[in-house]
């Protein structure tokens, strides 16, 4: 595998959102907005390069019974060093997204990229990897809230073109399954007619 | 692959990640401590500088309990007499606790609100932080001569259009401020300790 398709089959064959359906519960809960899908994406995708070459870097010294433990400690420092660095530095991104950041512990997808690639890959080839599976959550993300946007708040990346509301339904938790819904069908679709 | 288990590894190897990890939280907890700090006094800064009227000299925080219910105030004077009072007064929303800053003049009416924080639904309850008709109707605010809950529970707070909830906790907060306010201007100046 060489190594643009080690970030492209992040964006397309191993989406996390649309394929692998990892990482449900931010992927809901954020993308009320085109903005704040992104900058989770982009939230999780650092931690996710990082643990990734972290992982692979120790994977060979961890003991296999307690490699589990090993692994979310590592995740749940980075998560926490991107808490603390977000608070101190971008404290408006902090305040409309510092609730889930400390969600990015249990997602999956990191637990899931060090399980399945980083343990067994050396730390240029994770880094990689982690670089596009994250890219692939971040596009997904944005997606979802920019659609979200424009029918529930009638603007987009914040940018209001339409007076008034929009169909509130979709600002609220049904909309975010029924754009996750439609949306999968559209990729799946793609994706089943190239192949 | 990895290494066999064994209970002597195992624990070298939890304990030194653990270690490890500790120290970098450490060190990154040290560095952005005082950015942290700084950001958050901006904030509460602005904010009080946002609720109470221009010029005024404002205090250092204060602490009072009306009713049971503690609250942060501070106190901006003006040619050493008493102008506004800045309290930090906080209610359950619809998603999580709702703090805002409420600037109350010494003849009790409202001169203006600020959301310090809040965990309501984004284009719905979030718009108690920028909804212009729904904030604009706090500056100047008379409690003494209009009723402080929404129109709904036949008071005479507009509420936000589909966040009755968000609204009431709003002005609920509103309320217990000028509670506050009444207290501590009923108190007069024999209070100038800490």
């Amino acid at each position: 595998m060489t190594k643009l398709q080690l970030i492209t089959k992040g964006l397309v064959k191993d989406n996390p959102t649309f394929v692998l359906l990892l990482g449900m519960c931010p992927t809901l809960a954020t993308t009320t907005s085109a903005i704040n899908g992104m900058s989770m994406g982009l939230a999780t995708m650092f931690v996710l390069i990082l643990s990734n070459m972290a992982i692979s870097a120790i994977a060979r010294l961890v003991p296999d019974k307690v490699h589990i433990p090993v692994y979310i400690v590592v995740i749940a420092t980075f998560v926490t060093v991107l808490q603390l660095l977000m608070q101190a530095f971008v404290p408006g991104v902090y305040a409309s997204l510092g609730l889930f950041i400390p969600l990015i512990v249990v997602n999956c997808i990191v637990l899931g990229r060090a399980e399945a690639f980083a343990n067994k890959n050396n730390v240029v080839d994770s880094a990689l990897d982690g670089f596009g599976v994250g890219l692939g959550f971040t596009a997904s993300l944005t997606v979802i809230g920019l659609i979200r946007e424009i029918l529930g708040s009638g603007s987009a990346f914040g940018f209001k073109f339409m007076a008034g509301d929009g169909m509130l339904a979709f600002v609220m938790a049904p909309g975010a399954f029924l754009v996750l819904g439609y949306l999968m069908v559209l990729f799946n679709k793609f994706i089943a007619k190239k192949n | 692959m990895a290494v066999k288990s064994n209970l002597t590894n195992m624990v070298v190897c939890l304990t030194a990640t653990c270690l490890i990890c500790s120290a970098i939280l450490g060190v990154v907890y040290a560095v952005t401590l005082e950015p942290i700090a700084v950001t958050n006094e901006n904030i509460l800064k602005a904010s009080i500088g946002q609720v109470v009227p221009e010029g005024g000299e404002i205090s250092a925080k204060m602490e009072l309990e009306v009713g049971g219910i503690p609250s942060e105030y501070y106190v901006s004077t003006k040619d050493g007499a008493v102008e506004a009072y800045a309290i930090k007064s906080q209610t359950n929303g619809f998603g999580g606790p709702l703090i805002l800053m409420v600037g109350i003049l010494s003849d009790g009416t409202i001169y203006n609100t600020s959301v310090l924080s809040h965990s309501e639904t984004p284009g719905l309850g979030a718009k108690c932080s920028s909804d212009e008709k729904f904030l604009s109707q706090w500056k100047g605010f008379d409690p003494s001569a209009k009723k402080l809950s929404v129109t709904k529970d036949g008071g005479d707070v507009d509420a936000i259009t589909a966040s009755t909830i968000t609204s009431r906790a709003f002005t609920l907060a509103v309320e217990n401020a000028v509670k506050a306010a009444a207290a501590l201007a009923s108190q007069g100046e024999n209070k100038q300790e800490e």
